[in-house]
């Protein structure tokens, strides 16, 4: 009676405390958004948008070029990440069984788990070193190489979801594994795939640290490739590590419009999931 | 190559293989580059400074002295500290979300611990940096003396230091090891429960024989865990007080060596200074890997009976047989 007693309170204590660490884990999330909304709301406004970075003490500045700078960095690192991305997705998934395709799963989840400073330091010495230049296309390449990873995993995953009849109806049309691919199987498995891609970037577009030394910062706005770009997570490091009132305020208004980009992108490929999976359950 | 086993009537799926295959292979290839280009850029450092340089303390770049210790010590000092403070918690999570969670919360309770991986490390650091490491310091003046005697907590109270970089590493850590850990009770069989269930087990002692089970995958996403705190830079940077030293205190400012590399890389004049500093990244580079890999073996000794199976091996083409 005594034992069994005993038991029980250590069973309900137990499930007690794991139904408190769901708590303790969404009470710094609570925090963190509390904070960056009520602080960020205050210094944002449509100047924020539109004008340049200010003197301290001087009113109306803005992030315009770092806002600028982010989604041209962003966009280098797309343009060169999904086509690697996917492709190493669809041999990874079409050549399954294959001791390359292990590798090549064991290799992404593996650049996946690099730290992005790491990243950035290679990409330092590959790209930035050679020419003594620190460049928008260094910064680009330094987000590429860490998309490659998250879209070729999340790709080769779609394509195993796409049922097996649809390929084997290609295959026995005649059509080579190449055209079932990109005719039957990759057009079936796209939006699923765009899902992947904007979760990825949404991963990326908060990056700072592979930055850091790539695409550096630049005061000025910029759009040449071949030159440093000013990008928003870096202006955010910048301003918070700054001493003035002034930019930590602008330096929350740009947390904030880090997170509103990250969540809308997560929350967009999230309702896309579903879409897709009641799709396919539709089938 | 793999490909040549193919029979040339195939050319067309050869050709296909061969041009995913490169990219494939590019992938491969960017993880060999990374190593392979550190190791090159630190070779000043290795030469001159050899093992000494894990082990010596002073770091004076204007007189050319370079020691990682403090570094080292920093970051694993501050993931072990972080992984101390979030296991219990991801563990909560994962267990209360895949045995004891009402299906209607399952979905936005995994979205929302999922929400805490897609905030960024700098929104995190500048949340840390502004409101964190001030509570951090007002919880270390109301320390009480007999707290304050140990080494852990001797030092002034700054805010900026161990102590915040530890909590806030291992909020940033906990949807990484909550969800693997997640995955991995969900491949336990229900069976295990069921019979743990029938012989009259406590709720808590189904759960225990369902995470012994388990131990493996748990043991590595509690690795993978720390893999992410060790590589950990931005957040940590703003909060850990950036001071290279050794100690025991929580309330000390110290270092890590994301955070050195973050900061000192674009200062760094000389060739020595420089090659210092990535050889700090080869080295962070090799342990994050070697964790990741022991993690990842781990994890997929658990989970593979759960992997879809591989459409190769059904030969969906006969294969002509060779004349």
């Amino acid at each position: 009676m005594n034992l069994a007693f005993r038991r029980r309170v250590l069973s309900a204590a137990v499930t007690g405390f794991c139904g408190l660490s769901i708590l303790v884990a969404l009470v710094p999330l609570g925090l963190i958004f509390f904070f960056v909304i009520s602080q960020g709301i205050r210094a944002l406004n449509f100047e924020f948008f539109t004008n340049m970075p200010q003197p301290v003490g001087e009113p109306g500045g803005g992030m315009a070029n770092a806002i600028v700078g982010s989604l041209i960095v962003t966009g280098i690192g797309a343009i060169f990440a999904i086509p690697i991305g996917i492709l190493c997705g669809v041999y990874a998934a079409e050549y399954a069984g294959s001791r390359l395709a292990a590798t090549v799963r064991f290799a992404a989840d593996t650049l996946n788990g690099v730290p992005s400073i790491v990243i950035g330091v290679f990409i330092y010495s590959l790209v930035v070193l050679p020419i003594r230049q620190f460049t928008a296309i260094a910064g680009g390449v330094a987000l590429g190489v860490m998309m490659i990873p998250i879209i070729a995993r999340s790709t080769e995953e779609l394509l195993l979801l796409v049922p097996g009849g649809l390929r084997e109806a290609s295959l026995a049309l005649g059509a080579t594994r190449g055209r079932a691919m990109f005719s039957v199987i990759l057009p079936a498995a796209f939006p699923g795939i765009v899902t992947g891609i904007m979760l990825a970037l949404s991963r990326i577009a908060g990056e700072t640290a592979p930055l850091l030394f790539t695409a550096l910062n630049n005061r000025f706005f910029s759009t040449r490739l071949d030159q440093p770009i000013s990008t928003l997570t870096v202006q955010v490091y910048t301003y918070a590590n700054s001493p003035y009132d002034d930019w930590h305020r602008q330096a929350w208004a740009g947390a904030l419009v880090l997170v509103s980009i990250v969540l809308l992108c997560s929350l967009l490929a999230r309702v896309a999931t579903r879409r897709l999976e009641r799709l396919q359950v539709g089938r | 190559m793999p490909g040549t086993r193919l029979p040339f009537r195939l050319g067309g799926d050869l050709s296909f293989r061969i041009f995913t295959g490169f990219f494939a292979l590019l992938l491969i290839v960017i993880v060999v580059a990374i190593g392979a280009e550190l190791w090159r850029n630190s070779l000043l450092s290795i030469q001159k400074f050899g093992f000494n340089f894990w082990v010596t303390r002073i770091w004076d770049p204007v007189a050319g002295e370079f020691g990682a210790l403090p570094f080292i010590w920093g970051t694993l000092y501050s993931a072990i500290l972080a992984l101390v403070l979030s296991t219990p918690v991801s563990l909560g999570i994962a267990i209360f979300l895949s045995e004891m969670a009402p299906g209607w919360a399952r979905q936005p309770l995994v979205f929302l611990t999922e929400l805490l991986a897609a905030i960024p490390s700098i929104v995190y650091g500048v949340w840390g940096a502004f409101v964190l490491a001030p509570w951090v310091r007002s919880l270390q003046v109301h320390m009480p003396d007999a707290l304050r005697a140990t080494p852990f907590f001797s030092g002034p109270p700054l805010g900026y230091g161990m102590l915040a970089a530890g909590l806030i590493l291992s909020v940033m850590v906990i949807p990484y090891s909550a969800s693997v850990a997640r995955e991995v009770l969900k491949a336990v069989p229900l069976a295990q429960r069921e019979a743990a269930y029938a012989l009259g087990a406590t709720r808590w002692e189904a759960i225990r024989a369902a995470l012994f089970f388990a131990r493996t995958g748990i043991v590595g996403a509690v690795m993978l865990g720390f893999g992410r705190a060790l590589g950990e830079t931005m957040a940590v940077t703003m909060v850990i007080g950036n001071s290279p030293q050794v100690s025991w205190s929580l309330n000390a400012p110290q270092y890590t060596m994301a955070a050195v590399i973050a900061n000192e890389f674009t200062e760094a004049a000389d060739d020595l200074y420089l090659n210092a500093l990535v050889e700090i990244g080869l080295v962070l580079f090799a342990i994050t890997l070697v964790i990741n890999m022991c993690s990842r073996l781990l994890i997929m000794s658990m989970t593979r009976s759960r992997r879809p199976k591989a459409q190769d091996e059904a030969p969906v083409l006969p294969e002509p047989k060779a004349a």
